[in-house]
This record gives C-alpha cells, structure tokens and sequence, in this order.
C-alpha cells in the first residue's frame, strides 16, 4: 500500500514515560516509573507489534495512544502526536473526541467488554454515533459490511444477536468491527486473540490481518507471542520492563534478532525431548471412560495408556474433554462406565473411596497457581502439608525437607516464609510443583501448568518437569492447547475433540499424516516462528479444507 | 504479628476506647465511686462535684451506673456475638463444605428461624424460659447465627470453588482441615467486619430487650436500660439519657475503628487487595 504522506508519520510517540505512586504500607508515598521514555513512529497503513512479558508495559503504551492511562497511573512525560497534534496536551473533551473516532480499541476479553444487556449491532455503531461521524442507518450498513469483511455468518442479522448467543471468536470479531466502524486512523489491539483456541485464532488473526490491509487503518498489535506478532505487524518493539529491547522491522526481530532477550523470545520454542521408543507399557491406563455433567455426557469410550517415566500429552480446544479428563483420573468426577488403573491394580472412582496410598501417588498441578494455593498459607506451610500428611513429618525434619525441595525446584530457602501474593507467576508455579512432589507421586495430572505463565517462564518450567522426570521416573499426564509444548515434552500424544479421542499413540506417529480432519486442523492452525505463516496458512484453507473457525 | 505494627492512629484510638470499656467493666466494683443502686441524689439532679454526670431519674449516681453497666453490657453483648459466630460459621461452613443434604437440612432450618421476626421470637422465648443471663445471652446468640450462618455459607461456597480447596481435597483432608485451615483464613476479612457490626447491633439489642423488660432486669444496671429509664428526662432538657447512649457509641464506633486496622493487615496478604 501505498503511504499518502511520507514526511509525516501518523502517530509519533516521542520519549514516553508513564507512573503511578505506590502507596507501599508503613512507608511514604513514592513514585514509581513504569515506562521508561519508549519512542517510535507509525505511519498510515502500517501495523506495530508490541510484544513482551506481562508487565513490560505493552498495553499501558498501547492506551497511551489514546491518550489514557489505566488505574492509578499517570502519563508524566513525552509526547503521543497523532498527527502532528500533541493529544496528551488535550483537554478532557479533545481527548474525548479522538477515543473512538480516531483512535479505537480493542480489548483483550471481548466478552467481558461487550454489555451483555444490549444487542452486538447497536454496541457496534455506537462510538459512530455518538461522534456524530453517521447516521443510525449509514452506521448499520457500514456495521453489516464489515461483519461481512469480517466473515461473520449472516451478516445482516448478526448485529440482532446478544454476547451470548455468539461464540468466543466471533465476539472479538465484532469487537474488531465495532473498532473499525468509525473509519479511525489509528486502532489499538490489545492481545485480541490470546483468550481464543489455536483453531479459533487464526480465523481471528486472519480476518483482522484482511480488514487492516483493506480499510488502510494504522495499528498497534499487543500480544505476549512473537509468533502472532509477526505475522501481522510490520515492525515490532520488543518491551521489557517498559523499556525498548529492540525495535525493528518484523523480518530482521524474527531471523536476525541483536539483543540477547529477543533471541530467547525466539528461541523458546526450541526445548527438545526425545520420544522415549518403548511406549507398551500400562503403568497408569484409562479405559473405555465415559463422564457427564448430570445430563450432559462429556466423554465418550476414552481410552489411553502410560509407561511409567513417560509423559502423554493430552490436546484439544476448550470444551474437548481434556479437564475433565484429567477429573475423572483424580476421582473428583466419577465415570459413568470404565476403569482407571494405576500400576496395575484398579482405583476406586471415587475420591471418597480412594485410600491415603492412592490419592499421594496422584497429584494435580493446576494451570493457574494463584488460585492453586492458599493465600493465607506461607510456602513452608504450602509444600509441608503433604509432608506432614502423607509421611508425618514435623518440626525441624519437616523445615528441612521443603527447604530441600525448594532447592530442587531452583528456589532457595529463602522462600520458607514468604506467602504466595509475594511470588511471581513462575515461582507460584514451582511451589506448586514443589508441593506436589512433597507427596512423592508416581504420575503428575498437569492441567494446562504453564499457559498462564510467559513465554521465557513457561520454558523454564517446562526444563524443570524435564529434569524432575529423569530423575525421579515420574510420569505425566500433560493437558495443553500448545502444540509447541506437545513437541517439546511428550513422549506419546492424544487428541481429543468433542469428548472424543480422535487420536492416540506415540508422538512420532500421532502428528505425522495422514490426519483426521481436526488434528489436520488443530496442527495448521499453531503460529509458526516465521513471517508468512498466516498467509500460507490461509492460502492452504482456501484451497480445499474446511474453515476452523 | 509482626504484622500488627506500627499501629495507626485510627487503629490506636479504637484500642484506647476499647481499652477504658474493658477497665470499667473488668473493675466496675473498685472503680465506681458510689453504689450504682444507692439513691443518693435528687432525681435528674445536675452535675456537682464527686457527681460529675448528675443524677439518674430516682437520684442515683450516674457514673457510677455507667461503670457498671459496662460490665454487663459488654459480656453479654461481647458472649452472644461470639457463641452466634461459633455456631453461625461452623455450621455455615460445613454446609458449603458438604453439600448436599447436610447443606439442605440446614439451610432450610436456618430459613425457617429466619422467617420468623427476630424481635417476636427473642419475646415469645424469653417470656416462656427462666429468665437470667445465660438465657439470654443463648437466645440472641443463635437468633444472630441465623444471620452469620447465611453469610460464612456464601462466603464458604466462593471460596470452596477456588482450586486450592479441591487441592486439598485431592489430597484426602477432611472436613476439620478445610473448615479451619483451606476456607476459614480466606473468609476472615468479611467476618470480620460483620463481627465488628454485629457486636454494635447486640449492644442495642439488649436495650431493646430491657426496654420491653425482657432483658436485664432492675436493678441491675446496663447502657441500654439506662437509656429507657432517663428517655423522659429529654422533654424536661435533662441530658442523662444521652450519657449511656454516648458510651454505646463510643464502643461501637472503637469496635469498628479496631476491626477496620484489622480488615487492612489480613487484606494485605493477599496480592492486589493491598490498601495500606
């Protein structure tokens, strides 16, 4: 596309510094810095992708260019021109008239920000409207083109619907349209497609890359994945801890990272497990299992396998079965028909029923550790329960031992009394490890553990179920959308699709064609570290197998 | 509870307030300076010097009575609240925890004392049992755990929810364990803070039930009672009838200052709730 006006780029942020004052308990007031003076430009047409850790300050630079700063904190420096025009130097009704108009957004969780009283079209014209920028009819048969654009089904009646009578992926599409309504220059993405399955993902990525190219819109791209990035932005800023890493055009931060940290970003992909070749083994085996919620039947004839020491990864969307799944192996939901069996003996399906013995050989890692722990528990209390527990330690015995443990899982015993609201992401999740391993189990139930983590801490843990694997012959049972994390752990794979298993053996040959249609699907849709994927992606899926989304 | 300090000015005022009501209460008979039942004065006689609060409606001394209504406004108010968040939270948490049956049958008779108007019941009870302090002091306490119970149930069923309970669970612990250690540590700051009201509303509770004559019975002093017996000196612009209702305030608002200092350091353990 061709730029109107070279001289003058579109949005110019110069020298951007953001704080808040931390009201730290028994201590004056003071000011914390967040972003630390982060500049660049953007031309008409052209997309940036922010890309960082949670807290790098990707999305308080993305409001910025709305001029607005979230919750407590305050823009205290530089300047944000949208063309040419200083809009931090607005009043409140200028800034007013820019949000919306000329610059939208769209937020990470659609469904938490459409109104769920009122219908998708009117919250889709309504920005428009309220700027005066159309009429109400004008308005609606722009909302329907881009609906159409957007490739929504039945674009005329789409707008009649509520938030809840559409799905996930079809609501963020909305959300883009509802963006893209008022014609703005400039439109802020806010992680849109992080909350959304692979397979819903891409029809996502695609349709927004389709609408940016053919309205001409400018836009900021925030995301946490380098690989979505690059396959829409045309440059990209690398932020860690609200300062620049490296900013540059997609191609060279992809292929030809400089800086040490956005070489790992692109290298987190590249942990490596080899499959171990003698899978024969029944250590823990699952049988003809059958679940449902009351009425609704949520499994059906599931039957899988695990050699002691390996690990299986257990793949799908969400709503596939793979939770409950795991559900059904811990005992918290009981199967309607079939076995599940540990070494070789049957267990109760119950919890209620399951013995002491049974219930430490199995534990359960959670895929948030926030809400997986106690807050009110210290780590000595967290990780010596099991102790206490199932092998009756106390005391001084009990101290040393997690201190112990603490060690195993790179944490120091420095950690003994801290409570889990004064750990990182990472760290609660290496409690939590930690804690499982107190039990001494022989198979760990690990439910998605590392998709809220980011990217260079999910590496880290996944190094550590690694290690902990080899040296303690654990098995794993490994819930997880990431087909990226499948191929670096996994040992044998299944897939499950609609509380079915579609697929199941030994990684090498469950993803090597010939595939089922979904696992053909789920495995095109995963982003690949390369510019280009997307539209190859798309022009293969137009080309003769079915839409995903 | 290193926690617990410095203290805040707030924090610290409540604790002097409470301070002086625990005092006069615990040492009412070495500290009044006259007998509380004695009359020794002209009725709603002003303020002179060894009476620096005048007189009552029969002429007996007025600080005097306020000290040692202390003692027993304070321990039956401080007695029921405590035995109403005994019974109201364990059995509130139990329910949420168990489910089920367990949860149906109390509930629905939970419910059922509930429907009946709290004020009717305390006298139609009061009125059939032997009436003394233990009576009364049980009778508020489970019309109150009606109340509680129904809040440590909702909190019990959200937190329940979190995964750190099913953890638990998974981990075989039974029902003491995550009653007392996984859910009651995670529902305290509510508690809490409903504790600190429901000890202000037992306080005039009691004066309610002395007022209708079903509460603590004359001659025995208490605030409440006080209030009743000084109400008509109003019209004649007597003041004494807002002394007890001042020391009811004073407590109520030092409770409330104390449990506030303690909702702010039990927040703060947990991540983002920090408001300090």
């Amino acid at each position: 596309m061709a730029d109107t006006d070279h001289d003058r780029p579109l949005l110019s942020v110069r020298g951007l510094r953001l704080g808040v004052r931390a009201h730290a308990s028994g201590e004056p007031p003071r000011d914390v810095e967040i972003v630390h003076g982060v500049s660049f430009d953007l031309r008409k047409g052209r997309v940036l992708g922010l890309i960082g850790e949670s807290g790098a300050g990707k999305s308080t630079i993305g409001l910025a260019a709305l001029a607005h700063a979230r919750g407590a904190m305050r823009i205290t420096g530089g300047e944000v021109l949208l063309d040419g025009e200083n809009i931090l130097a607005l009043d409140n009704a200028g800034k007013r008239g820019i949000r919306g108009a000329r610059v939208c957004y769209v937020a990470q969780s659609a469904a938490a920000a459409f109104n769920p009283a009122f219908r998708l079209g009117d919250q889709v014209i309504e920005a428009t409207l309220r700027h005066g920028l159309a009429t109400r009819a004008e308005a609606r048969v722009r909302a329907v083109g881009l609906f159409r654009m957007l490739g929504l089904p039945a674009p005329e009646t789409f707008g009649r619907r509520f938030p809840h009578e559409v799905s996930g992926g079809q609501l963020q599409r909305a959300m883009t349209a509802m963006a893209l309504c008022p014609r703005p220059e400039l439109i802020v993405f806010d992680e849109p497609t992080t909350a959304l399955d692979v397979t819903t993902q891409i029809g996502v990525l695609a349709a927004i890359k389709s609408a940016i190219a053919r309205t001409g819109t400018a836009a900021i791209y925030i995301s946490h994945d380098l690989a979505v990035v690059a396959q829409i932005a045309d440059d990209i800023m690398v932020l860690r801890n609200g300062e620049t890493v490296e900013y540059g055009p997609a191609r060279q931060i992809v292929e030809r990272p400089v800086a040490a940290y956005t070489r790992d970003l692109v290298r987190q992909h590249e942990i490596r497990h080899d499959e171990v070749p003698d899978q024969s083994g029944r250590f823990f085996e699952m049988t003809g299992i059958f679940a449902s919620y009351g009425s609704v039947p949520v499994l059906s004839d599931v039957s899988l396998h695990l050699s002691k020491g390996q690990t299986l990864a257990v793949v799908g969307e969400s709503g596939s079965g793979k939770s409950t799944l795991a559900r059904v192996a811990t005992g918290l939901l009981p199967p309607r028909q079939g076995t599940v069996r540990l070494d070789g003996a049957d267990l109760p399906p119950r919890l209620n029923g399951r013995s002491k013995a049974h219930l430490r050989r199995i534990q359960m890692i959670y895929q948030i550790p926030d809400t997986a722990m106690n807050p009110r528990q210290t780590v000595e209390d967290i990780i010596g329960r099991p102790l206490t527990f199932y092998h009756g330690l106390r005391g001084a015995q009990k101290r040393a031992r997690v201190a112990d443990l603490l060690e195993q899982i790179d944490l120091g015993p420095a950690f003994l009394d801290r409570y889990p609201a004064e750990l990182s992401g990472g760290q609660k999740q290496r409690v939590a490890i930690a804690r499982a391993l107190a039990a001494e189990p022989d198979l760990l139930i690990c439910d998605e553990p590392t998709s809220a983590l980011d990217p260079l801490v999910a590496a880290g843990i996944l190094r550590l179920f690694l290690r902990l694997q080899q040296e303690r012959q654990l098995s794993y049972m490994f819930i997880t959308h990431d087909l990226a994390i499948v191929q670096a752990i996994a040992d044998s794979v299944a897939v499950m699709h609609r509380g079915r298993l579609v697929r199941f053996g030994p990684r090498s040959s469950a993803l090597r064609p010939p595939f089922d249609a979904y696992t053909d699907t789920l495995l095109a849709s995963v982003p690949q570290m390369r510019v280009g994927w997307l539209d190859a992606a798309i022009a293969r899926q137009a080309a003769g197998v079915a839409s995903p989304d | 509870m290193k926690a617990l300090f410095p203290i805040p000015a707030s924090a610290a005022i409540g604790l002097l307030g409470l301070a002086v009501v625990l005092v006069c209460a615990m040492f009412a008979p070495w500290i009044s300076p006259f007998d509380p039942n004695a009359v020794i004065g002209d009725p709603w006689g002003p303020a002179q010097p060894g009476h620096p609060l005048g007189f009552d409606n029969l002429g007996r001394d007025l600080l005097s009575r306020l000290i040692t209504g202390a003692r027993t406004t304070v321990f039956v108010a401080l007695a029921a609240t405590v035995i109403a968040f005994v019974i109201g939270v364990f059995l509130g948490l139990t329910a949420a925890i168990l489910r089920g049956l367990t949860d149906a049958v109390l509930s629905r008779f939970n419910d059922l004392l509930m429907s009946i108007p709290t004020l009717i019941f305390a006298l139609i009870v009061l009125s059939a049992l032997p009436q003394n302090l233990m009576v009364l002091i049980l009778v508020m306490a489970v019309l109150d755990a009606t109340r509680i119970y129904r809040l440590a149930r909702a909190l019990a069923m959200d937190v329940g929810a979190v995964e750190f309970v099913e953890a638990a669970r998974l981990r075989g612990e039974g029902l003491l364990w995550l009653l007392g250690r996984e859910i009651l540590p995670n529902t305290m700051t509510p508690l809490l803070a409903e504790f600190g009201l429901r000890l202000a509303f037992n306080v005039l509770f009691i004066s309610t039930l002395s007022f209708l004559g079903l509460g603590i019975q004359p001659p025995t002093a208490d605030w409440g009672s006080m209030v009743k017996e000084n109400k008509d000196g109003i019209i004649f612009g007597v003041s004494a009838a807002l002394v007890p209702g001042a020391a009811i305030a004073l407590l109520t608002v030092s409770i409330n200052l104390v449990v506030d200092w303690l909702l702010r350091r039990t927040a703060s353990l947990r991540g983002g709730r920090d408001d300090g």
